[in-house]
């Protein structure tokens, strides 16, 4: 597993896509920022954490394209499954190098709070509490990205699957209050998006902690029963 | 050392192989010898544990390779017909990835890559980008990358596919080499490269094992006396009739004649020697034969019949 993680991370940034990621991301907050907190004058961080929750339905996608799909294309799926590593060490590797990569651009940011308590004073634990919300739905995010991956040998079709069904996870929300009713409660119940709301606006649960994880966790065993059935019927 | 048991793949309505069984001792070269898609491939993604088998059983090592995958792949070094390199990197990340990956320990590791990289000789391009490295030079660090580990048992497939004549050559020696250590199946369409390097040939097709011997003994049982040129002193009619009534004959055919000697091509049913019986047939019929040399099948005539035999008769 750690082989496989060094070996995931160090590629991330052998090519170029760790940087224009990382690069573009941060170009990206620090507009959103500037308009908000800079030139608002506001100390509240929870407008641009949340808007930074919804870039991840893009940037999450494209860190983990590679992930799965590139081995299964190149023919390097043999080395690793014919190695002495089991296929669930195999794919938390690559997870965890790909929410190493994450992490490096939420450390990023970590740089607008920092500005801002040079000027004022800040909520740390509300800061705590978004910066959770965000790391874990990111974590969720990846899952379902590798998943994605998982699904085809083609990276741009992988990015672009793991973008729909983010989407969708992000629109669940939107469409529960329009709907109503049980359907609404048990869409919103789904929905990561509420959960993330109720970080960012100070309110930790543990009950969405949990349902995260267990989001990630779903995804990533769905991921490993997807390789597994591909190499039973394919070629 | 491996055993394979009424082994059989189906991919979809397609059946890869059907039915094999065999057994390769400790110390054995074996090569699957087979026209492409025989089912050759699938067979070694079995028995790597790449693929699961629909139906059979596949040991290594007396150990079932779907109920003890890692196990048998600590025991086995794979090198697929496709390199599996990981093209960003330079040989030495990847040899070093391969050793962690094999979780050997690192002062063991560093010194087994010196040493293979001399082996298969890539030392040269050790520091460079895979990227960047021939098709040649590839194959070889795949190979070392199947040596990573030191195990019993190296799978091979099409090992010398793309090489020049003299890398071909030094590969062949380097296996021949490493069989003195390993246990050893490679798989070719190449009949020289088998019966140059492997002690036991299983011929494949349609996924099916269709011969299995010696490349020597192949040569020779299939040999059995089928097809020899005879020379004769007679009547070039008379002699092609009296050899007709010959049981077992498939085919004769006149190459010269003139007038007094004949020189003919004699080819029996396999299985069936009809010389003794052509040389007392002759005799008694008082036409004495002058020379009678049997015409040696090369490993490919066999291949070629074995690989036709279904659809009836020699191509």
């Amino acid at each position: 597993m750690l082989a496989i993680y060094k070996r995931e991370l160090k590629s991330y940034f052998y090519s170029p896509i760790a940087y224009v990621i990382i690069g573009l991301f941060f170009v990206f907050t620090s507009i959103l920022f500037m308009l908000g907190n800079l030139y608002a004058t506001s100390a509240d961080m929870s407008g641009v954490i949340g808007t930074m929750g919804f870039l991840l339905i893009f940037f999450v996608p494209i860190i983990t394209m590679r992930t799965i799909a590139e081995d299964r294309k190149n023919g390097t799926e043999v080395l690793l499954a014919t190695s002495p590593v089991t296929l669930t060490s195999r794919v938390i590797g690559k997870f965890l190098a790909a929410f190493t990569v994450f992490l490096s651009i939420t450390v990023l940011t970590m740089i607008y709070p920092l500005i801002l308590s040079a000027y004022g004073k800040l909520s740390f634990g509300l800061l705590f509490g978004q910066y959770l919300g965000f790391i874990l739905m990111g974590l969720a995010f990846i899952a379902v990205g590798i998943f994605a991956s998982s699904l085809t040998e083609n990276q741009i079709i992988a990015a672009v699957i793991g973008v729909v069904m983010l989407f969708i996870v992000w629109l669940l929300d939107a469409v529960s209050t329009s709907i109503g009713g049980f359907i609404g409660k048990v869409m919103q119940w789904i929905s990561l998006m509420t959960r993330y709301q109720d970080f960012n606006y100070g309110d930790l649960k543990l009950s969405n902690v949990i349902y995260l994880i267990s989001f990630a966790v779903i995804f990533i065993f769905l991921t490993i029963r997807i390789i597994d059935r591909k190499t039973m019927t394919q070629g | 050392m491996i055993e394979v048991q009424n082994l059989s793949k189906n991919y979809g309505k397609i059946q890869a192989v059907d039915n094999v069984s065999f057994k390769v001792a400790k110390g054995e070269v074996v090569g699957f010898l087979g026209p492409n898609g025989a089912g050759k491939t699938t067979t070694m993604n079995i028995l790597t544990g790449f693929l699961p088998a629909t139906d059979g059983i596949a040991m290594i090592d007396g150990i079932d390779v779907s109920k003890e995958p890692i196990e048998v792949k600590k025991r086995i070094g794979y090198l697929p017909e496709h390199p599996p390199i990981y093209l960003d990197m330079t040989v030495k990340e990847y040899l070093t990835f391969v050793a962690q990956l094999n979780k050997l320990d690192k002062k063991d590791y560093i010194n087994q890559i010196r040493d293979i990289t001399d082996i298969v000789k890539i030392s040269d391009v050790y520091e460079r980008l895979c990227k960047n490295l021939s098709k040649g030079y590839r194959q070889r660090v795949g190979l070392a990358s199947a040596l990573i580990g030191n195990p019993e048992v190296l799978i091979l497939d099409e090992p010398t596919i793309g090489l020049d004549p003299i890398q071909i050559i030094e590969i062949r020696k380097l296996i021949k080499e490493l069989g003195k250590e390993h246990t050893v199946i490679l798989s070719s369409h190449i009949l020289p490269e088998v019966s140059a390097v492997c002690e036991r040939v299983i011929i494949i097709n349609k996924g099916k094992i269709v011969a299995e011997d010696t490349p020597e003994k192949l040569s020779s049982t299939l040999n059995a006396a089928s097809k020899f040129m005879i020379t004769a002193e007679g009547d070039a009619e008379h002699i092609t009739n009296l050899i007709k009534t010959i049981d077992g004959l498939k085919d004769v055919s006149l190459r010269s004649s003139d007038g007094k000697i004949v020189n003919m091509i004699v080819e029996s049913n396999q299985d069936i020697d009809i010389r003794r019986e052509l040389f007392f047939k002759l005799a008694r019929n008082n036409i004495p034969i002058i020379e009678m040399k049997l015409m040696h099948m090369t490993l490919e005539d066999i291949f070629l019949q074995v690989t036709t035999h279904e659809e009836g008769g020699i191509a």
